[in-house]
């Protein structure tokens, strides 16, 4: 076996070895080390002395060992080691998926959202604390300590084992959902930063999502969020210029979409729809789904979109979800009406100044023929925003309308 | 999400202060350090020389022009900061709050969202 294809299997394999063995001892917190290092060990050893029969097994010995080792040395001082203390589980452990279990309690309620994220991609996704904190550009020991203060935190809240029922079931998955979409946003667009593709990020989500939707088939968000991922990321190659400056959907080159992607994305995101209950990743998917479907810009279905953003503002109302609609009504109706649902927006004190509100009224008073007022807001947005690439548009876009403003 | 918290020093205010006050600013900062170690979103912080030793570099006629001393002659300075890698700008504004500097009166604590970065970032 090749080092990528072990790495592969190694972090697939991490959360169900971590699952066996918080099944069996509980303490989720020196059980995540034990596996970190059974897995390190399996690094430096598979590829010179091969894959083992059961890799599973190895990785669950191995660990238990390890997890031994640490509760002795702790225990050490106080009392004299009994005989059996040492004795090492068997390998034969069953081989129930446990993915989702961790997965609940890595994205435990009472964490913030960078310490969910960061504990998903390592108990989940088994990427080293190097790996993480080279994704989100801190330092290591940063990194740790986020780790390290989040499984105390979990430990303090005193988490069982096992899948919340009922409507906390229900309410804990939406939390999973938003933690995988996160990560597949922090990969997609940096916040801040010049790189606009961390593109193992989003593979690492869209993996995720895929083993979450293996385990829950059924649930229409869990698909529509994973058909959400895969149309976004079909995109990525047309989304920015050799040079790295952003390139808008409607003057994408869109032959360097990625058919394969698009092609399942289409698919996942009709079969969400198919369901009873309708959330907002679905729509979200129908929407990219729709954009998808259209050759070019000019033949996109905007009344489709416009009412799928309808929707969407009724059962998930949120100022974001508005101004996007205001594009799609800007499109079907024209401008104007686009320019006077933005106007709505003006009072909410979330939208006041941020650079998405100020950069749709630009684009619309540009299309409304006045160069003068989209080159003020052109420039007002490219001041606010954190993006160094969102900047270099909007500056482009300003120079643009100014050169039509000025005779 | 990155922020430069930096603080903006008066070096007469400083002088004013009594040995206690000056202590009780470094332990304030040795708190803030190790709590912000612990929480995970230290990234890194560095204090600069007192703006006396600063040197003002021009190019005039392809020439550098070296002058000493600081660039602005202003009552504050930049004396130093800290970088932090936190949830949001309410979290960042909650911890430059913390810092013993936010206290006193002629001391000013400016927080900024970082756009871009490079280079290395352990030591």
């Amino acid at each position: 076996m090749t080092e990528p294809v072990i790495e592969d299997l190694l972090r697939e394999l991490t959360p169900r070895v971590l699952g066996a063995l918080v099944r069996r001892h509980g303490q989720f917190e020196g059980c995540e080390d034990a596996v970190q290092e059974a897995v390190l060990a399996a690094t430096v050893q598979w590829p010179a002395e091969g894959v083992p029969d059961n890799p599973r097994g190895w990785l669950v010995t191995v660990a238990s060992r390890r997890l031994i080792d640490q509760m002795r040395s702790e225990h050490a001082r106080r009392e004299r080691e009994s005989a059996t203390a040492g004795e090492v589980v068997p390998a034969d452990v069953p081989d129930s998926d446990d993915t989702l279990v961790l997965l609940f309690l890595c994205c435990h309620p009472t964490l913030t959202a960078a310490s969910q994220t960061a504990l998903t991609l390592r108990a989940v996704g088994g990427l080293t604390t190097a790996e993480i904190a080279r994704a989100f550009l801190v330092p290591e020991a940063t990194m740790a300590a986020r780790i390290s203060r989040a499984k105390q935190r979990i430990k303090a809240a005193g988490s069982s084992f096992s899948l919340p029922a009922g409507a906390e079931r229900e309410e804990r998955l939406r939390v999973v959902l938003h933690v995988l979409y996160l990560i597949f946003n922090e990969g997609y667009t940096a916040s801040s930063g010049s790189e606009l593709h961390r593109a193992d990020l989003a593979h690492e989500a869209i993996r995720l999502t895929r083993m979450v939707r293996a385990q829950l088939p059924e649930d229409g968000e869990v698909t529509g969020l994973l058909a959400l991922m895969l149309l976004t990321h079909a995109r990525r190659e047309a989304r920015t210029t050799a040079t790295g400056d952003l390139v808008p959907l409607d003057e994408q080159d869109r032959a360097t979409w990625d058919r394969a992607l698009i092609d399942e994305g289409l698919g996942l995101a009709k079969a969400s729809l198919a369901g009873l209950a309708l959330g907002p990743y679905q729509l979200q998917a129908a929407i990219a789904a729709t954009h998808a479907d259209a050759a070019t810009a000019e033949e996109t279905n905007w009344p489709q979109v416009h009412a799928l953003y309808l929707v969407l503002e009724r059962i998930a109302p949120n100022p974001m979800v508005t101004l996007n609609r205001a594009i799609a009504l800007a499109e079907t109706e024209g401008p104007p009406a686009g320019l006077a649902l933005l106007s709505t927006l003006d009072s909410d004190e979330r939208m006041a100044g941020h650079h998405r509100l100020l950069s749709v009224r630009a684009h619309l008073l540009e299309k409304t023929g006045d160069p003068a007022g989209a080159y003020e807001h052109y420039r007002r947005a490219a001041k606010v925003t954190a993006s160094l690439a969102e900047r270099r548009y909007l500056e482009s876009r300003a120079g643009r309308v100014r050169g039509l403003s000025v005779p | 999400m990155k922020f430069l918290i930096s603080m903006h020093i008066n070096p007469a205010v400083l002088d004013a202060l009594t040995d206690e006050e000056k202590a009780a600013i470094g332990d304030g900062h040795g708190r803030f350090m190790e709590a912000l170690k612990a929480s995970g979103e230290f990234i890194t912080t560095q204090a600069l020389v007192d703006p006396s030793q600063a040197a003002v570099v021009s190019v005039r006629n392809g020439q550098p022009v070296v002058t000493d001393g600081p660039f602005l002659e202003a009552k504050e300075y930049l004396g130093g900061f800290y970088f932090v890698d936190c949830e949001n700008k309410e979290r960042a504004i909650e911890l430059a709050a913390q810092i013993p500097d936010a206290a006193i009166e002629g001391l000013g604590v400016e927080v900024r969202q970082v756009m871009f970065a490079d280079g290395q970032l352990e030591a």
